[in-house]
């Protein structure tokens, strides 16, 4: 019982930064129809920003939020001159670009910080947390807390400030939106900025487990792309739900079942895209995609 | 009263597609001007033209200001609002919610919240649903909500793209009402496009004809009504 206790809790942990990656997904994929498939690779790169300052002697806590303004900095910058110009291209131009931009980031980081493995602190004790017969990993529990706290930060700044429902105008109904003076080319970036600050604390919880290297998000974007599609794409309560949810079972499955250990679990994960894809396509809490013509 | 419309030989394309040919009219502050015309005659493509949403040539001033070649948005602000074909409701989002995003946009947040207070005086069904998703309501009521959507805008000229449309004749009849003291006591201005010909010339003061994308007639409505061509085509008698 207790290991399944301490199993449920490393699986929230993981799922934290499943659902951070697959809401920042979510997030671009509401407003534009767009999956960004560059989305762990601009969180990796965030992340070594982050190492950069870090070693340059600033504080955690001031790394972090600076890492966060420059990657949403970043992410406004990256729509306004790589994705803007083939808004309107067929979908299929769009995501060759985002591919093209996982290309980018992935080498740039490569070409800066090479590709040797570089340890990356964590901001939480090392001292794991007793409670009772239970062992929890402070950094678990740390994970958990801070991905709970930006949820928080984003449902308020979304459903309490003009500004948040603007971009839930915007991405809703551009044209609508447009007739009540919102600037909705403008709401895009912004929702690109959000996701990339978004992501990039995915990759500042991640790298401390996983080490830095500019190749760290390729199976975290697999996972989250799980958690998003059993979420359901259309919805970021079903991401954030889909996130935790993926990061248990991906953990008990691991535990449990002897042949999968750590070396298969990423099928897992690619299993139940597949399943979810079959059973329900729209996922948990999505809604059937439909057009509007 | 000035102008506070004025088109000259608009032009308006949909791809390579001229739908309309020079277009000219001009309207005055604070009178209502209808368009009427058969389906295809350019009607909703010249409210498009003035809130720049489709490709134009030819020149609009609004207050005395030119203002082709502005984005929809910069339109909006200058107090131009749009009440669009199919109304636009941001189904996902509630009433209140979709007021304020009316709001979002003015600076004088102040006087904006006294328009909330008049808005919900002048449709106060609305105020009942409030906190309820824009798309559970009737159609007549997402009709009123586009329009006070709108009015949350503070606009000097008001667009209206066939407010009557798939509606009750009680429920058209309640709205051109309210159209009506809007202009009378606001005096916005309102430039509305119809089907429902009969209605529309009992609110206006002004009226204009068009057909495959010209003004073939204008006139007040008084005059035109006793047009014999207007009366047969679109009064039926």
């Amino acid at each position: 019982m207790d290991i399944f206790v301490q199993q449920v809790m490393s699986g929230l942990a993981t799922g934290g930064i499943y659902a951070s990656l697959a809401l920042a997904l979510v997030m671009i994929y509401q407003a534009t129809d767009v999956v960004n498939f560059a989305q762990g690779e601009m969180a990796m790169f965030a992340t070594y920003l982050s190492w950069s300052m870090l070693n340059a002697g600033m504080p955690y806590w001031g790394a972090f939020i600076a890492t966060l303004v420059a990657a949403f900095l970043g992410g406004i910058v990256i729509q306004r001159v790589i994705i803007r110009p083939v808004e309107n291209k067929p979908i299929l131009t769009i995501v060759i670009v985002t591919l093209g931009l996982l290309v980018i980031c992935n080498s740039l980081a490569g070409w800066i910080w090479t590709y040797l493995q570089k340890p990356f602190p964590s901001p939480f004790p090392r001292e794991p947390i007793r409670v009772g017969s239970v062992v929890f990993g402070a950094h678990d529990l740390g994970e958990i807390a801070v991905t709970l706290v930006m949820l928080a930060l984003l449902f308020v700044f979304f459903r309490f400030t003009p500004l948040g429902l603007a971009m839930r105008a915007a991405a809703q109904n551009p044209a609508s939106s447009r007739l009540a003076g919102i600037r909705v080319s403008w709401m895009l970036a912004l929702g690109w900025g959000l996701a990339a600050a978004f992501g990039a604390v995915a990759g500042l919880m991640v790298a401390p487990i996983l080490t830095l290297d500019p190749n760290m998000m390729g199976g975290i974007q697999i996972y989250a792309f799980a958690a998003a599609t059993l979420g359901g794409f259309t919805s970021p309560l079903g991401a954030v739900v889909g996130g935790f949810l993926v990061g248990i079972v991906e953990n008990l499955v691991g535990t449990y079942v002897s042949f999968i250990g750590t070396e298969l679990k990423l099928t897992v994960a690619l299993a139940m895209i597949i399943v979810v894809l079959l059973v329900k396509p729209s996922g948990l809490f999505g809604r059937a995609h439909q057009r509007r013509v | 009263m000035g102008a506070i419309l004025e088109v000259e030989k608009l032009e308006a394309f949909y791809g390579r597609t001229k739908a309309l040919h020079g277009v000219s009219f001009a309207m005055e502050e604070g009178g209502i001007t209808t368009v009427l015309g058969a389906n295809g005659a350019g009607k909703t493509t010249t409210l498009r033209a003035i809130s720049a949403m489709v490709k134009t040539g030819g020149s609009i001033r609004f207050a005395g200001q030119p203002i082709e070649g502005k984005a929809t948005e910069q339109i909006v602000a200058m107090g131009i609002a749009h009440v669009p074909e199919g109304r636009g409701t941001f189904v996902d989002l509630t009433v209140e919610e979709n007021l304020r995003i009316g709001m979002y946009a003015r600076r004088d947040k102040r006087s904006a919240g006294r328009d909330m207070e008049r808005v919900l005086e002048l449709f106060p069904i609305l105020g009942q649903r409030r906190k309820q998703n824009a798309g559970t309501l009737s159609g007549g009521e997402q009709q009123m909500l586009a329009v006070a959507r709108a009015l949350m805008l503070g606009p000097r000229l008001l667009l209206l793209d066939e407010p009557s449309l798939g509606l009750a004749p009680l429920v058209v009849r309640e709205i051109f009402r309210i159209l009506r003291a809007i202009n009378q006591e606001s005096r916005v201005s309102i430039l509305l496009v119809e089907q429902n010909a009969s209605i529309a010339l009992d609110l206006a003061d002004h009226v204009f004809l068009m057909e495959t994308g010209r003004v073939v007639l204008a006139g007040t409505s008084d005059v035109l009504r006793r047009d014999d061509a207007i009366r047969r085509s679109y009064l039926g008698y």
